[in-house]
């Protein structure tokens, strides 16, 4: 295994029954950066995120994380992780400080430290006021951002985030964006599922776009755009069937289109001279590549 | 001959002591917010069982089996108190822990494996039951059982009665697909195995391949026990019977694994 890797991932199938929800997937995540994982529902990225726990079997291929290899090894792998669950499983009777006393056991801080760790844990997540409420009684962006705080009190080396602000405000939204940042100023390794294309843009050092179970795409978000969308795309708004013209006349001059609900995107128009349509011009973005890449409209 | 310590494992092992301790810190904490609804209905169920025999029916029959008839439903009540105090939450509990606060998945995140996460459990309840079970015989005391220094043995046996009722309460959490299918085992497992322990009749009043069937039942085992500590010990028997509930516990256990780790790892 290569000392950078946190994360190796080759040739991975998982199957429930009749579905295959992990197809051949290879990932790699290099210590130090994040990586985001895209993909529309049902992608399989909550399955990846268990097959890295081992709280899944993959059928198939090679998983090591931090240099173990599951399922054999998942235990010491899982010592240094942390893991926010797509879906949230505080004790919600407990409060604040309890919760993440019970997770300084479970990731076994010795007794001199936890105080610290708990401590470092409630201001990371800026919960420090909030310390002695009880779980049902939070906010759901404060009760997110313990769930992430949770996962930070052993100082782990790799965090594993499922989609960490689905459902959230724009505004909570950004208060965890500024929280992963944080994190990953101090070092640590992330990978974060998502399918909120501008957070996968403003966080991941590499994108890897997933449909149906395995990798379409992966790189840096600037150079998937550049290579998928290219530099330029022309928006034109209007009825249905204007949009549909639209699209026969780029595609015959050669040229790839998305639908956006009420529009139509050109893309690739930079080299197009002519043959692109009118239209308010932008710049490409993921946002562009993820259509074209898993035929998914984003709302 | 000196003896070579073994290197020690760079694998972390299985049952480890600190994966234990986590899960046992979780079930601690939360018992704190809510020990009052636990205690009340762990302790009240049987008190009431207890009451209303031991003073409904003993108005009737003032002996049985050579003892008085509180006294006879006293001692056996104790395990009416660790079922209650560990079967009942396992299969509940678990369920819930599992299904709706999606508590398991939070833990096996954490280096715990489903072995050390379902030991702990079953301890936690196990622990419980030894305190739990004790409460009856402390109620008929107060009604005129003589204390014996026996007695001192009724937590231990409670406990180990506790664990192997907590992992059959586990298992069955873990084979079930919904909260319905816990009525078939409340009503054709549960039920029967309560009443024919010799908690409120001997049953050497009944036909006797009901009376072989009741030596198969770990509750009974449970009954004679604490009514032997309580009486007087009746020698090899009463090693058996706690042989019979180590085993019960033993099995109970890998059956409990094997159940949630298929429920919790796919
Ligand atoms: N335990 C399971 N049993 C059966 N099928 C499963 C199980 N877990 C996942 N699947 C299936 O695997 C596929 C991938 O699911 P997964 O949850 O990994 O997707 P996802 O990318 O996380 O989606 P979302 O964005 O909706 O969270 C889906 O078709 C899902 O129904
Ligand atoms: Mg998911």
């Amino acid at each position: 295994m290569s000392a950078d890797l946190a994360i190796r991932l080759r040739g991975v199938v998982k199957r429930y029954g009749s579905i295959t929800a992990v197809d051949g997937l290879d990932l790699e995540v290099p210590v130090g950066t994040c990586v985001g994982l895209l993909g529309p529902n049902g992608a399989g990225k909550s399955t990846t995120m268990r097959l890295l726990t081992a709280q899944a079997i993959a059928d198939e291929g090679d998983l090591e994380v931090l240099g173990y290899r599951l399922p054999e090894e998942s235990k010491q792998a899982r010592a240094q992780l942390g893991v926010t669950p797509q879906l949230d499983n505080l004790d919600t009777t407990l409060t604040v400080e309890q919760n993440l006393l019970v997770f300084t056991h479970l990731y076994r801080i010795g007794r001199a430290d936890r105080r610290a760790a708990i401590a470092r844990a409630l201001a990371m997540a800026n919960l420090v006021g909030r310390r002695e409420s009880r779980v049902d009684k939070l906010s759901g962006g404060m009760r997110r951002r313990l769930l992430i705080a949770r996962a930070l009190v052993h100082r782990p080396r790799l965090v594993l985030l499922d989609e960490p602000t689905v459902g959230l405000d724009p505004q909570v939204r950004q208060e965890l964006w500024a929280l992963i940042d944080a994190l990953r100023a101090e070092g640590t390794t992330i990978l974060m599922s998502t399918h909120y294309i501008e957070e996968a843009q403003r966080l991941a050092d590499t994108v890897l776009i997933m449909s149906h179970g395995s990798a379409v795409a992966a790189g840096p978000p600037a150079q998937l755009v550049a290579e998928h969308a290219g530099r330029e795309a022309v928006e034109v708004y209007g009825p249905p069937p204007r949009l549909a013209e639209v699209e026969t006349a780029a595609r015959t001059a050669g040229l790839r289109t998305r639908r956006t609900g009420t529009s139509v995107s050109v893309l690739g128009v930079e080299g197009a001279d002519g043959r692109a349509p009118e239209g308010e011009r932008r710049p490409a973005n993921l946002e562009d590549v993820f259509v074209l890449l898993t035929g998914e409209e984003i709302a | 001959m000196a003896i070579a310590t073994p290197p020690r494992p760079a694998r972390l092992g299985r049952l480890e002591r600190p994966a234990l301790t986590g899960v046992l810190v979780r079930e601690i904490v939360n018992y704190s917010s809510y020990w009052r609804a636990s205690t009340f209905s762990s302790t009240v169920e049987p008190t009431i069982y207890l009451l209303a025999f031991g003073f409904g029916f003993g108005s009737l029959v003032s002996e049985i089996a050579g003892y008085e008839y509180v006294e006879f439903v006293g001692t056996g009540t104790v395990a009416t108190a660790v079922l209650f105090s560990s079967a009942f939450p396992a299969m509940f509990g678990t369920f819930v822990k599992y299904q709706f606060q999606r508590t398991y998945d939070a833990v096996l995140a954490a280096p715990v494996d489903t072995e050390e996460l379902v030991t702990a459990e079953a301890l936690w309840m196990a622990i419980r039951a030894g305190v739990y079970g004790c409460v009856p015989l402390v109620v008929a005391v107060f009604f005129g059982l003589d204390p014996a220094w026996g007695m001192l043995t009724v937590p231990g046996i409670a406990f180990v009665a506790g664990f192997g009722w907590a992992c059959f309460g586990i298992s069955v959490a873990g084979f079930a697909s919904s909260f319905e299918n816990f009525n078939y085992v409340v009503s054709a497992v549960l039920t029967p195995l309560f009443l024919v322990a010799g908690t409120f009749f001997p049953l050497s009043e009944l036909p006797e391949w009901a009376q072989i069937a009741g030596e198969l039942n770990p509750l009974h085992h449970c009954v004679e026990l604490v009514r032997h500590a309580a009486f007087g010990w009746d020698g090899w028997t009463d090693l058996v019977r706690l042989g019979a509930l180590v085993l019960f516990g033993l099995v109970m256990w890998r059956i409990a694994i094997y159940a949630m780790t298929r429920k919790l790892v796919d």
